[in-house]
């Protein structure tokens, strides 16, 4: 079985976000990169699966050069092969473009990734593979089995979740409890620095929705704390001053 | 030409975030001048909550009745909807941000050759181009996103638009969909679906739980204090990974991001990672012993002290007042 797992390259989840060039980049100044934690799940998942059904599993990127100490954790991490598609990630429509290309290459049988990248939080890009591709998509899934070329999973929905079954090939947008994150350990760090990492050239696609511009929210002004023995003060506060109740 | 919007349904039931998505299709409406509102409903609903939808502001709905469309089958609503994209001679859809919303809209992107812009916060700019506010990073900032093709998808986040309730009744349509069997080839076997309480995602208030409750077995007064206030419950990270509460209750980056009127906050700290979560709420709460913990600094109001004195006693308080 031949699986593919599409990684963000993302600031690490406590990092303070910060804009330059008149708030029209992100400020990486200070910023830890990490695979999506997200992407992180569904990685884990595929280790699991290319294991049961000794398969095959790749690691694609779509990013520039700086995005390869990434692919090479995932690789650590367990996958046998990476591809970087070496292009700046535009927006959705774009990345979905180049995914799909690579993969309808690849002919893979599952195609995993996280629900949405956590700088941008779309949750889209593995509905638009799925539809680019002709194959269903599901997102965000929380438990993923294979029974042959059956696949059993669950999808949370709101308050709850949904239990669904499909046939290969499909993709999926993961997230928590599919899997436990692996963390490399030594062998595996050893071993990715010569596992392939293999560059390869975008396809022309267009893109839709650019980001053009950033915005910090306003500042949070002060707490204002009340007494634990006046509890009916926070009552007549958030009636008449917050207007919420 | 219309604005077309898809809106979702739970047991018959039109879902009050779709209700928001039509007023924010309706105001769009007024600022574009892009016509009337069409709201697309699909599977099993009845005739009078289909007309309920114009009091958020859409003039017709267009029904397409087959019940096979009772359940969110991905890709068959993504047919169903870009089918009544094709019949309205629409350019916009609307939808509110959730679980199966987002994954519809996805595939619907690529079927009428849309630009989808998720987590959308306002209306548009349209003063030159087409630009809409996003939130990114998790909510803690946002992009200016300039769209450029001229069909367009906007998935609104809760709350972008005030819910209008002063409509008239709107005219219910049928509409027959055409769906290729392998639409349906994806089974959904069952749905468990907490019953009888307000939904974590789409509520105006969420009380939550965390460490600081001691086990699971503390959680009645969470419970009451949310039924005293009709909000839905939630928990940190910890508490769901311990298995005190359901994953669906988990509120954080990695879990249900909430964006209520209210958001009280029972004995957690406020990692960084849980701030996520909720950043986008309005007004938050912070009940906490520790004076340090570090969500006072993202709190409108606070209270420092013991958790098991000070909400049954916070309940006592809003059970005189409400």
């Amino acid at each position: 079985m031949k699986i593919l797992v599409c990684i963000t390259h993302v600031p690490d989840t406590t990092s303070k976000i910060q804009f330059t060039a008149n708030n029209t980049k992100f400020d990486t100044t200070g910023v830890q990169f990490i695979i999506g934690p997200y992407d992180d799940y569904a990685l884990a998942r595929a280790v699991e699966l290319r294991d049961q059904t000794n398969g095959k599993l790749t690691v694609l990127n779509v990013g520039e050069a700086e995005t390869e100490p990434t692919l090479r954790k995932a690789l650590a991490i367990g996958a046998d092969e990476a591809i970087r598609v070496n292009t700046f990630p535009k927006d959705s429509f774009f990345v979905a473009k180049q995914i799909a290309h690579y993969a309808k290459e690849g002919g893979y049988d599952l195609i995993l990734m996280g629900r949405e990248s956590i700088d941008f939080n779309g949750g889209m890009v593995h509905g638009m593979v799925g539809e680019l591709l002709g194959i269903p998509s599901f997102s965000p899934v929380m438990k993923l089995d294979l029974d042959g070329t059956t696949v059993k999973m669950a999808r949370e929905i709101e308050g709850g979740k949904e239990l669904l079954e499909a046939q290969l090939p499909l993709i999926a947008g993961c997230q928590e409890p599919i899997a436990e994150w692996k963390i490399p350990n030594m062998r595996g760090i050893m071993s990715a620095r010569t596992k392939p990492l293999n560059v390869v050239e975008p396809v022309a696609a267009d893109t839709q929705a650019e980001a053009t511009g950033y915005q910090l929210p306003p500042a949070k002004g002060a707490v204002k704390l009340v007494d634990k023995d006046n509890v009916s003060e926070l009552v007549k506060l958030l009636k008449n001053e917050a207007k919420v109740l | 030409m219309s604005i077309l919007v898809y809106i979702e349904q739970a047991e018959g039931k039109v879902k009050k975030t779709s209700l928001e998505a039509v007023s924010y299709a309706k105001a769009l409406s007024e600022k574009t001048g892009e016509g009337d509102v069409v709201a697309v409903a699909l599977g099993t609903v009845s005739q009078d909550e289909l007309a309920g939808v114009g009091s958020a502001g859409a003039s017709k709905v267009l029904h397409a009745s087959d019940e096979r469309l009772n359940a969110g089958v991905i890709q068959a609503h993504a047919s169903a909807v870009a089918q009544a994209f094709e019949k309205v001679g629409a350019k916009t859809i609307v939808l509110a941000k959730s679980s199966l919303g987002d994954a519809v809209a996805a595939r619907l992107a690529i079927k009428v050759n849309a630009a989808l812009v998720s987590n959308v916060v306002e209306l548009p700019d349209t003063s030159a181009g087409y630009k809409v506010k996003r939130s990114i990073y998790t909510g803690k900032a946002f992009a200016e996103t300039e769209v450029t093709t001229e069909n367009k998808i906007l998935a609104v986040k809760k709350n972008a638009v005030d819910l209008k309730t002063d409509g008239v009744a709107a005219s219910v349509e049928g509409y027959e969909v055409s769906i290729p069997d392998s639409d349906f080839a994806s089974k959904i076997l069952s749905t468990e679906r907490a019953t009888g309480e307000v939904l974590l995602p789409e509520a105006d208030i969420v009380v939550s739980g965390g460490r600081g409750l001691k086990g699971p077995e503390n959680w009645g007064m969470i419970e009451d204090l949310a039924k005293t206030l009709g909000a839905a419950t939630g928990c940190s990270k910890p508490v769901s990974d311990l298995g005190w509460r359901p994953h669906h209750e988990h509120v954080g980056q990695t879990g249900v991001k909430v964006a209520p009127s209210l958001y009280i906050a029972i004995g957690i700290s406020g990692a960084i990672q849980h701030l996520a979560g909720v950043n986008s709420s309005k007004c938050i709460v912070v009940i906490n012993k520790d004076p340090e913990a570090p969500f006072f600094k993202a709190a409108d109001y606070g209270i420092v002290g013991d958790a098991f004195e000070v909400v049954p006693k916070l309940n006592e308080a809003l059970k005189a007042e409400l």
